[in-house]
């Protein structure tokens, strides 16, 4: 679960990026996270996973508190939350399958483990014939797929993406945001941050916007309606 | 972190110094090269300062023996003297032997024909432990009974405790500049393969990788790095010194001076040449490390 409970963060050149936000996403939800640029959807996300502390207010992430987790604390809490990015972040000098793999030795699993999960993970976003592919001889969705898959092989209880449609296509975003979907479906809480009104509307989902660090709107629909 | 883990960050360790080949070489090259000059230097100061121990011990002081003692009651001081702390030994000279020495000294000179032995006194010849406690342990001579007069060169025994101070010194500036030097290199390396790695360590530490975890190869690297400059800047040390004792022993004016044996430094510069490189390798690599770790 996802609670933030009058959140304010400045930073120290005097900019306010968050000014009192309150918000909770519950476990198994699915929520898009939507506003302009500047904002405050990346701070939020920071907060989230750890990589800042709120300036007041109480941010609870999957049983920790951020504003006051302890720096060797933040790891454990990262494996709780996958994170998707707009560019992919991929290693490029590895394949598909070492990427996955990378990312599971990273938090200590054993080879078995790696074996048995990674070709579960590819199949369950369709790369399972590309596992020994590198990055860059994918397409840009699959890349996609391959970053997705990367934030799910640990198992987080929560997935962030992050513009995860940024670089995409129509028919590819589409795809993404089915996949997302489907993974919510299997009881993964899902946060998307995008700027893309249609999928927004097309997938009718939760909506959280923010402007100028307020939550300005929280709701199943009519956002953009209104 | 599992200790099933570890072969894997081990390996990963050693893949980074192949990775970075160049670097890794560079490293190893510049450690040896500053090992070396550390090596050779502590087995100069170590063998300087053994001659100036021994040059120490020449430096004898004088306890004059009152005329009016008996032989028996002049040589029985000898005693009281030797069991002084900071006495190495006190060997007793009759009168008449320092009769003979002066004569010898002074030999052809007719200004002293006419000297006895009744001119001279017993005395005995007290070699110190450690000349910078010359002034109490004269104090301590001379208050001894029957003693009447102690000569002290306390110049020549200030001349060597400076040289020795100023080996001391010197020796500790050099190592500890070259080691610093090492420790900057070896950081550069590993912060260059980190650099290198940037990606991987962001990705690493998104997923929830640990500190320790992400540190442990770049330690790895440095410590391997470190103990390769170690152990063949050892071997070259031990071959350059042997040769360059044979090659001294060949010059007839350097005979004067006995190197010690490498064998006899072995224990000494294994400790030191395994400590400079684990400590340049493994602090050279943990210093650097620290500013990636903030992703």
């Amino acid at each position: 679960m996802i609670e933030f409970s009058n959140v304010t963060k400045s930073y120290t050149v005097g900019t306010h990026a968050l000014r009192g936000i309150t918000m909770q996403i519950e476990d198994g939800d699915f929520a898009f996270l939507v506003g302009p640029s500047g904002s405050g959807k990346s701070t939020i996300i920071k907060l989230i996973t750890g990589e800042l502390k709120p300036t007041s207010g109480t941010v609870h992430v999957n049983g920790y508190s951020l504003e006051r987790i302890r720096e060797r604390e933040i790891p454990y809490l990262r494996r709780t939350v996958g994170v998707v990015f707009q560019d992919f972040r991929l290693i490029e000098t590895k394949t598909v399958y070492e990427n996955l793999a990378f990312a599971m030795r990273a938090i200590g699993a054993r080879e078995q483990e790696i074996r048995d999960r990674v070709p579960y993970i590819l199949n369950l976003v369709g790369l399972e014939n590309k596992s020994r592919r590198h990055p860059t001889e994918l397409s840009g969705g699959e890349q996609q797929r391959l970053a997705i898959a990367r934030a799910l092989v640990n198992n987080p209880s929560t997935i962030i993406a992050d513009e995860p449609t940024g670089n995409l296509d129509p028919a590819r975003s589409l795809e993404i945001m089915n996949l997302l979907q489907e993974i919510n479906n299997l009881g993964t809480t899902m946060l998307v941050v995008t700027h893309e009104r249609d999928l927004v509307e097309r997938f009718g989902k939760r909506v959280i916007a923010i402007n100028e660090g307020l939550v300005v709107h929280d709701g199943m629909d009519g956002y953009y309606r209104a | 972190m599992k200790v099933t883990n570890l072969g894997y960050l081990i390996k990963e360790g050693i893949r980074g110094i192949f990775l970075h080949g160049f670097m890794s070489v560079a490293a190893v090259v510049v450690t040896v090269a500053c090992l070396l000059i550390v090596g050779s230097f502590s087995c100069l100061v170590y063998n300087v300062n053994i001659l100036v121990e021994d040059l120490n011990k020449t430096n004898e002081i004088l306890a004059y023996v009152d005329s009016e003692l008996s032989d028996a009651e002049a040589r029985s001081i000898g005693t009281k003297i030797n069991i002084l702390e900071n006495v190495y030994k006190a060997e007793f000279r009759s009168r008449e032997v320092a009769l003979e020495e002066f004569v010898a000294d002074h030999e052809g000179d007719t200004a002293f024909g006419g000297l006895t032995a009744t001119d001279f006194r017993h005395r005995f010849v007290v070699v110190l432990e450690d000349n910078e406690l010359m002034a109490q342990t004269v104090a301590q001579i001379e208050a001894i009974p029957g003693i009447v007069k102690v000569n002290a060169s306390f110049e020549m025994a200030e001349g060597f405790i400076t040289i020795q101070n100023v080996l001391h010194i010197a020796s500790v500036a050099v190592i500890g500049i070259l080691l610093v030097v090492s420790l900057l290199i070896i950081s550069n390396t590993v912060k260059l393969a980190m650099y290198d790695r940037k990606d991987e360590i962001s990705i690493m530490k998104m997923v929830g990788a640990t500190n320790g975890f992400i540190r442990l190869p770049f330690v790895v690297e440095g410590f391997v790095l470190g103990m390769v400059g170690a152990i063949i800047s050892f071997f070259l040390e031990w071959g350059m010194y042997n040769l360059l004792v044979k090659r001294l022993a060949e010059v007839d004016t350097l005979k004067l001076f006995s190197f010690v044996p490498f064998t006899q430094l072995l224990a000494p510069m294994v400790a030191t040449f395994v400590a400079a490189g684990l400590f340049v390798g493994v602090v050279g690599s943990w210093t650097s490390i620290r500013k990636f770790m903030d992703v």
